[in-house]
């Protein structure tokens, strides 16, 4: 239901191109290492970027001229989620409506999206007031009000430390499982992608080399993606 | 970083001394001006009417400079176009170019009998006075508005892209968007800018002897000029010279407390930005803005060079000696500002109290030259006559006037240096100046050509204490470049601004690029 | 006997420095040493005769001149200083920095009695705004100038001794008045240069309408360019009296040498280099030897001059006036 089709992307340091597939509730983990194009793919989807060739598809719509904000996509990044000028009420309410209409129905929403990440209460901190994970938290209740079906997630885990990831793991993972979002996860962690994804793409400078379910992949792993386990 | 008492004994000791030298250069002068004006200070209504000028000329310069940087640093920020790289290298030349020669070329472009003129000429159409006002204040804005685009470009670099690429999935519309991202990056970066820029224009000298002049347009720095060199009146002199420092103290005082220890004119501005781009009419907008800005910035200077090229080789010989003894001065007076800045920072990286030294030594060293030369002025002449001793005040003058540039650069990558190598250094037993050698000096060695090359370029085309003190016969490259315009020997005067231009550029090009040996 | 005085300078002087040719620094304004200017003639003839190394040095229009001087106080290499006028005169006096010259001159041509023990004149003018002919409706007086739109270009009376003249040249027309006619000029002035040189050249580069010059400038465009397009205004209130000065130094190191070359000043050498140098009326030639093209300037019927000591007394309120009404 979401499709890259034909998709040639051109930058300096390589040429992505790139066929793709992927069903509703799918929960994909793009992997390569640093340049391999990654965020490209991401870009690509969200929108920030425009393809040199190819159409992006979504349910039948093409939407490769389509701006970001009109794209089913919610985005969540290693860091910069939130707005540091604007307190965590004020920045969910840009995830509603950009005009950050104050009503109450929006503020009832929020704080169930803050309960819902374990943040409840803390609508009136800024970021900087807060910890690492405590605002990657954050984000992924900005995520929620977005309500949008395609979530893409940019190393969201790589500044967390082991325990810390295992725990947004399983948050993302109840959160997909529980909206049927379709997820593409970018990150050159593998043990992140199996605790939560159930298909695997590997990028090498822009070109597709695997593409495969990640279950059981421990045991009869491709040779290229060997090195990454 | 300094785990137990540093074994730099000789070093540290040098970056004192150099320290103590630097104050008591900048201090003393000050302390004879307050001698001279300890039974008050005689001010006439005409100085107050200076004290307003400066500060009307440099609200307006200020504002109209940050006001077109704005829409200026958002077009280069998000555009990318042919010759942008370029672009972005010439924003920043304006700080190193002789003042005197822009001003001439500002003139040539923009004049009542100037380029533009002249095109708008067959249309009954003509160009305003640029003598007065209208000019001080169109000088300032090519020296400002490039600087103050930069800050601000500096501040949309640091902008994360995820920042922006969540407002785009926000689908924050173009209100929005200004005021998360635009106004955030606006409201930290104008107001530093803004008095850095204040400061700048209440300190220039050489703008308003070129273009102010009359009671009309005479700012306090040409006051204390016209005090010594017309009227010799040396209790005004020190009046307006003390004003002149508590003004631009005050200023630096607030610089100091708001401004990040951020480089306008460093590296990586030229990296384009993936911003939205907005419509057809944004675009055209950006365009325009970018081309306006260019030709604001190339326009007076090549016109400079081409009328200057066809003169250079029937320059008169004193063009050519007034070259090479431009160009000695420079080299002693970066020398000097390099070595001193180098021990400095070395004493500066070893002391705990090092920020307050930093900031008195960067305060002392806000004082405008002329003050400072009105000071040394005082302190030679009763020993000797101090128009003999023009060259070598002004070789000091104009190395302590790059010192803050030079530290500014210098430090920071210093503080790496010893952060990463101290200890390397310390396993290894080397010391004092060895140590400087081989674990600091590689490291620094770019920062330090680029504060050299500053250095060489400010002392080249400085045109300030050489002005007050120096007679017209001994004079620099500036100086005499101002004596064959004021002699109305136009072309000898663009061929020496083409002269001067070159040297400018080249000093800094070459200073520059020495600091890459280790690359 | 003129020889003599200068034949035992220059014995003098080649007695105090021995075997090296002494050197008289003479200060004066950077258009009288100019290639184009009589310096270079001046300094020729003198040679010829002094066994001397004459040296001018540029520093600066009128009171720039003196401003240097006291900036060098004692110690000044100057021997003589050229190109200071009646105006500053008593002010270069107080400053005690010049000596007596112990000359009678006895061929001065001036319109003015002259007997002053420091001070000799070598050139003297009228000062008047100069203009293109073809300016339409050219004005009459300060009046018709402070009405019109024309744009101007002055001096700054602090610098320079054309500057200093106008405020006087008003101050002496208008007195009590002088205020509402500079307030009637100060939109008309493009900018307020620090000497002559620089008005002139920005007038010739067609910055302005008018400059202020003397009314002997269009002598030189008429003769040594061929060019009859320019003239200089008749003002009906008349026209100020500039008369240009020399003295020695309480600095020199020559004396001798430099009452030689005062005594030189006076004479036709240097005289004869004035009308087509500085272009000025000699201090010391009669009118008759004028060249051709200096009859046709306009000569003032009313003569306005104050003497020294009365510019002396009226120059700070003067100035005082000028700056106020143009700093508005």
């Amino acid at each position: 239901m979401l499709e890259l089709r034909n998709i040639v992307y051109r930058t300096t340091s390589f040429t992505l191109r790139a066929n793709l597939s992927i069903g509703r509730g799918e929960k994909v983990a793009v992997m390569g290492q640093s340049g391999a194009g990654k965020s490209t793919v991401l870009g690509l989807v969200g929108g920030f970027i425009a393809p040199d060739e190819g159409q992006i598809i979504f349910a039948g719509r093409d939407l490769t001229q389509t701006d970001p904000a009109a794209r089913p996509c919610a985005i969540l990044f290693q860091d910069s989620n939130l707005f540091p000028h604007l307190n965590l009420r004020e920045n969910l309410r840009l995830a509603v409506s950009s005009t950050q209409k104050r009503n109450a129905q929006t503020d009832d929403q929020i704080a169930l999206a803050l309960d819902k990440v374990g943040l409840a209460g803390l609508e009136d901190r800024h970021p900087a007031s807060l910890s690492g994970g405590q605002q990657s938290r954050a984000g992924i209740a900005r995520v929620l009000l977005q309500d949008r079906p395609v979530l893409l997630m940019d190393e969201p885990f790589a500044a967390l430390d082991p325990a810390r990831k295992r725990e947004m793991g399983a948050l993302i993972a109840a959160l997909c499982e529980e909206l049927g979002l379709t997820l593409l996860l970018a990150t050159h962690d593998f043990n992140d992608a199996e605790r939560i994804c159930d298909r695997v793409i590997l990028l090498e400078g822009g070109e597709l080399m695997t593409d495969c379910p990640i279950k059981g992949l421990r045991k009869t792993a491709p040779d290229a993606l060997k090195p990454w386990l | 970083m300094a785990d137990r008492p540093q074994p730099l004994g000789v070093m540290a000791w040098a970056g004192m001394g150099a320290l103590a030298v630097v104050l008591a250069l900048t201090l003393s002068p000050v302390i004879a001006i307050a001698a001279l004006g300890r039974d008050g200070f005689d001010l006439r209504p005409t100085d107050w009417a200076a004290i307003r000028f400066t500060l009307v000329q440099a609200l307006l310069s200020t504002v109209l400079s940050l006001a077109m940087a704005v829409p200026l640093a958002r077009a280069v920020a998000r555009r990318t176009f042919w010759g942008r790289r370029l672009f972005v290298a010439l924003m920043g030349a304006p700080f190193i170019l002789p003042v005197i020669v822009a001003v001439f070329g500002l003139i040539s472009a923009f004049g009542h009998n100037g380029l533009i003129a002249q095109i708008l000429r067959p249309f009954g159409m003509g160009m305003p006075e640029i003598y007065g006002l209208h000019g001080v204040v169109l000088a300032h804005m090519f020296f400002n508005l490039p600087l103050a685009a930069r800050l601000i470009l500096q501040a949309w670099q640091d902008v994360p892209q995820e920042r922006v690429r969540l407002a785009q999935s926000l689908g924050l519309g173009r209100a929005a968007f200004f005021r998360h991202i635009e106004w955030q990056i606006l409201r930290n970066t104008l107001p530093p800018a803004f008095v850095i820029i204040f400061l700048l224009c209440c300190s220039s000298f050489a703008v308003a002897l070129i273009l102010g002049g009359g009671p009309r347009a005479t700012t306090i720095e040409l006051a204390i000029y016209q005090a010594f060199r017309f009227e010799f009146d040396l209790g005004r002199a020190a009046s307006l010279a003390a004003i002149q420092a508590l003004l631009c103290l005050f200023l630096g005082g607030i610089a100091l407390r708001w401004t990040h220890p951020r480089n306008p004119l460093g590296t990586g501005l030229d990296r384009p930005l993936a911003l939205p781009r907005g419509g057809r009419v944004a675009a055209a907008f950006d365009g325009l803005v970018i081309i306006l800005a260019g030709l604001f910035l190339i326009l007076p200077l090549t016109r400079i060079v081409w009328l200057g090229l066809p003169h250079l080789m029937d320059l008169p010989n004193q063009v050519w000696e007034a070259a090479l003894r431009s160009l000695v001065m420079a080299l002693c007076s970066t020398a000097l500002c390099v070595c001193l800045s180098l021990f400095i920072a070395l004493a500066l990286i070893r002391l705990k109290s090092a920020p307050y030294l930093e900031a008195i030594c960067l305060l002392a060293l806000v004082i405008s030259p002329l003050a400072l030369g009105t000071g040394w002025f005082l302190m030679l002449r009763p020993i000797t006559n101090p128009i003999s001793w023009a060259l070598p005040v002004t070789v000091l003058v104009n190395a302590l006037m790059a010192l803050p540039f030079v530290l500014r650069a210098l430090l920071p990558a210093l503080r790496e240096a010893d952060a990463s190598q101290a200890r390397l250094a310390m396993a290894l037993g080397l010391k004092g100046w060895q140590r400087v050698r081989h674990a600091y000096l590689p490291r620094v060695i770019r920062p330090l050509g680029f504060g050299a090359g500053l250095a060489a370029a400010l002392s080249m085309g400085d045109l300030g204490v050489i002005a007050l003190f120096a007679a017209p016969d001994h004079g620099t490259l500036p100086l005499e470049m101002m004596r064959l315009m004021g002699a109305y020997r136009m072309q000898e005067a663009q061929g020496a601004a083409t002269v001067l231009l070159g040297l400018s550029l080249s000093v800094y090009w070459i200073f520059d690029r020495g600091g890459h040996i280790y690359a | 006997m003129k020889h003599t005085i200068i034949a035992a300078g220059m014995s003098l002087a080649a007695g105090a420095a021995l075997a090296d040719v002494p050197v008289l620094h003479v200060y004066t304004y950077d258009s009288f040493m100019a290639d184009w200017g009589p310096g270079p003639q001046v300094e020729r003839a003198f040679e010829e005769t002094c066994g001397c190394d004459l040296q001018f040095i540029g520093a600066g229009d009128g009171a720039a001149l003196l401003a240097r001087l006291q900036l060098e106080g004692t110690r000044s290499a100057a021997d003589i200083v050229l190109g200071l006028d009646t105006n500053l005169m008593h002010s270069a006096r107080e400053t005690g920095l010049f000596v007596p010259h112990g000359i009678t001159p006895s061929n001065l041509t001036l319109p003015i009695d002259w007997q002053d023990p420091e001070f000799l004149p070598f050139d003297w003018g009228y000062f008047a705004f100069v203009h293109h002919t073809d300016l339409a409706n050219p004005p009459r007086s300060f009046e018709d100038l402070a009405a019109s739109d024309l744009r101007i270009l002055i001096q700054d009376p602090r610098s320079s001794t054309p500057g200093l003249g106008l405020v006087y040249w008003i101050e002496a027309a208008y007195g009590a008045e002088a205020a509402r006619i500079w307030d009637g000029l100060s939109d008309n002035i493009v900018t307020v240069t620090p000497g002559w040189s620089e008005a002139y050249g920005l007038f010739l580069e067609g910055e302005a309408d008018m400059v202020l010059s003397y009314s002997t400038s269009p002598a030189y465009h008429l003769i040594a360019e061929e060019d009859d397009s320019k003239t200089a205004a008749a003002f009906a209130e008349g026209h100020y009296m500039q008369i240009e000065i020399a003295g020695i130094t309480a600095a020199s190191d020559q004396p001798a040498l430099a009452k030689a070359f005062l005594e030189f000043m006076l004479s036709p050498a240097f005289q004869s280099a004035i009308p087509t140098g500085n272009w000025m009326y000699p201090a010391a030639l009669p009118s008759s030897t004028l060249p051709a093209g200096f009859d046709g300037l306009i000569v003032p019927e009313t003569v306005l001059h104050f003497s020294a000591e009365e510019a002396a007394d009226r120059r700070d309120a003067a100035i005082e006036t000028w700056q106020t009404a143009l700093s508005r």
